[in-house]
């Protein structure tokens, strides 16, 4: 019980990673209905950016680690969304109106662009940084000596999360921006007529999905201890995967999802082989798909007329 | 318009210039992963052979000729690694330092075989690199039969009664020690509790360690790179498991510590007598401290290649791979890690493997230090 439960935090921590990233997925196909294969690019920008911004935060001689923290969070959000509006500016809207695989693939194009532009820029070497939030507590220590420990690291990820989360929805579902974000979603012609600015709307969906993804490049800098111009790929394919399982569209799907891939992933591990983890996470998402074909959360496509 | 006629003239004419400069010197490579996660040991192997090549350069070059490097990146890809060689081969090179990791050394060793181009690594250490009967590969580093069992004596000795786990990244390396560590292991009358393996390139091993907290695991020898190996270990001090985790060859750069921070004390590691403590090393490991660069892991194994492959051609007054390879496994070499002979499969004859431990301050020291 106490190792199914210290598996639990593994998993969780990991799918709430993968969940941040998923949504900024998710918003951008509610709403422009394209896949922005260039995100997990983003994540590997944002992650780059909380770097850079804590090395220099530590040269200028700062050293109380919530300051800094708080400075870099700040920080790699507002960069990381000015790169979300840059791509959306010059990839995507130009394109808008043109055939339907045309912004698919601009998108994987301004992936390469993103990976190549870091790889030069910052170099092809994995960067690490040394641990920058050590310790934790013990929750529960078992009759046979198996410790159930929580990192504080863990602690700081999942409470971003859950804020981050609940501060969203809320922008979603209650604020102005929201509204013309779920017009645009239904009808963005009709959404225009009625006096909601399209493109700002979609400039914004871009901005906040980069944010979030910056969030999770932070925390998998705090969490891993390191970044390189190559992790984009593999975190972004399955953040995908998370945001198609959730039912892609949905930003609780997204996020339910991404924990649900944490999970599989992560209790496999435990129990079976560690080898054949992606396997089985990706099998789950085909038999999902085969019996849920608009996800788990997600609702069936109406034909707009 | 004439100007411009002139100006292209002119760059024709310095461009033709330096094509019969280079004609002039002997082109031979280093090759290794220059980018990505094991580019440190790039690095390692190419400060190496830019000092031995200006080092040789300085005292006449050879057959009255200079060198000139090139240098090759196969990013520890297989199909890199490939390419860089059919690209080395196709320039006639006689002969590269290289590769870095086995996966590519094996499959790049068959290019230059069919191109003449003779290989010499200074640190593959996987039994199959030698093990193919090609006649043009040889490495001056050990192998991974004997640093298994240098591993598995340890273990056996030291943790004797213990839980052990033995972890592998399926790569050509990494497999290849987990499985000779078992081997030798079992044979010393320990059964590891646990056996797997793990993806290169992955970064979340919680899972894997809270099944070493479950199992009691006091040792964990991790076959693979220090990248992973890193992360292990910072995930394995996060959950509160104060395991030692001991591994291979592939863990002997500063970088290591930097990944980890502090958490590296105790970590164990099985890697040749430190190249820079031998007398033969003495000069040149000072040429390196003025440079400000530390000559540590396959740093020197790359200088002596370079030494080994100049000094044969001098001998047989030729850069002939064929001729050259034959030349090499005959005689017995003076180089920067001492005298150096090969047997007939290309292996160095007198190998010697010792276990390193990590301190909290990021450096490494052997055990029992030997001297040589």
């Amino acid at each position: 019980m106490d190792y199914f439960a210290q598996q639990l935090i593994n998993g969780l921590v990991l799918g709430s990673i993968y969940g941040l990233i998923a949504i900024g997925y998710t918003m951008v196909y509610g709403i422009v209905g394209m896949i922005n294969f260039a995100h997990g690019d983003i994540f590997m920008i944002g992650g780059f950016i909380a770097l850079i911004s804590f090395l220099i935060l530590v040269s200028f001689g700062l050293t109380f680690v919530p300051v800094i923290l708080l400075i870099v969070l700040l920080v790699a959000m507002l960069i990381t969304a000015l790169y979300g509006w840059t791509v959306e500016r010059i990839a995507y809207r130009p394109l808008r109106h043109s055939f339907r695989l045309a912004p698919m693939l601009s998108a994987i194009g301004m992936s390469f662009v993103l990976t190549n532009y870091s790889q030069i820029a910052q170099g092809a070497r994995v960067k690490p940084v040394p641990p920058i939030i050590t310790g934790g507590y013990t929750l529960h220590e078992g009759v046979d000596g198996f410790v159930v420990r929580l990192s504080n690291v863990q602690i700081i990820v999942v409470i971003t999360t859950i804020v981050l989360l609940a501060l969203f929805t809320w922008l979603v579902a209650r604020t102005r921006l929201g509204r013309d974000m779920r017009a645009c979603e239904q009808d963005q012609t009709m959404a225009s007529l009625l006096g909601v600015d399209v493109d700002r709307t979609i400039s914004m969906t871009f901005v906040i999905g980069a944010a979030l993804a910056a969030v999770a490049g932070m925390m998998y800098l705090l969490y891993y201890g390191q970044v390189d111009f190559f992790m984009g790929f593999v975190a972004g394919i399955k953040a995908f995967t998370a945001a198609v399982l959730g039912g892609i569209g949905s930003l609780p799907g997204a996020m339910l999802g991404g924990l649900l891939i944490g999970l599989i992933e992560t209790l496999w591990s435990a129990y079976f082989s560690v080898e054949y983890k992606d396997v089985a996470a990706f099998s789950i998402l085909i038999v999902v798909l085969i019996f849920m074909p608009t996800g788990l959360l997600g609702r069936p496509e109406v034909e707009k007329v | 318009m004439k100007s411009l006629k002139l100006i292209g003239l002119a760059l024709g004419a310095s461009l033709a210039l330096s094509t019969t400069a280079l004609a002039q010197d002997i082109s031979i490579a280093v090759a290794g992963p220059m980018t990505g996660g094991e580019s440190a040991f790039g690095r390692q192997m190419k400060n190496g052979a830019e000092q031995a090549v200006a080092d040789i350069n300085a005292a006449g070059g050879v057959l009255g000729k200079k060198l000139a490097l090139q240098v090759g990146d196969d990013a520890c890809d297989p199909k890199q690694a490939r390419s860089v060689a059919e690209k080395f081969a196709s320039a006639k090179i006689p002969f590269v330092a290289g590769h870095f990791c086995s996966s590519s050394s094996i499959p790049a060793s068959e290019a230059y075989a069919d191109g003449n181009v003779l290989q010499i690594t200074p640190a593959s250490t996987n039994p199959l690199f030698t093990e193919r009967k090609l006649w043009n590969v040889a490495r001056v580093c050990g192998r991974d039969d004997q640093q298994g069992l240098v591993a598995a004596e340890f273990i056996a000795k030291t943790y004797k009664g213990k839980n052990v786990a033995i972890l592998n990244d399926k790569t050509t390396y990494g497999k290849g020690l987990a499985d000779e560590t078992k081997k030798a292991l079992n044979k010393a009358g320990m059964t590891e509790k646990m056996f797997e393996s793990y993806n290169k390139g992955d970064k979340d091993f919680n899972s894997i360690v809270s099944r070493l907290k479950r199992d009691n695991i006091d040792l964990v020898f991790v076959g693979g790179y220090h990248q992973e190996a890193g992360l292990i270990l910072r995930q394995m001090r996060d959950q509160g498991l104060k395991t030692v985790l001991m591994a291979g060859d592939a863990m002997n750069d500063k970088e290591f510590a930097s990944i980890t921070g502090p958490a590296a004390e105790g970590t164990l590691f099985t890697f040749g007598p430190d190249p820079r403590n031998k007398p033969t090393a003495k000069a040149i490991v000072e040429k390196f401290k003025a440079k400000n660069i530390d000559p540590e892991g396959y740093t020197l194994y790359t200088y002596a290649a370079m030494q080994v492959w100049t000094k044969a051609v001098a001998k047989v007054g030729s850069t002939d791979p064929k001729k050259v390879m034959e030349a090499i496994k005959a005689g017995e070499w003076d180089t920067v890690l001492g005298k150096m002979g090969f047997d007939a499969k290309g292996d160095i004859k007198a190998i010697d493997y010792v276990v390193y431990k990590w301190d909290a301050k990021g450096n490494y020291a052997e055990i029992n230090p030997k001297g040589s």
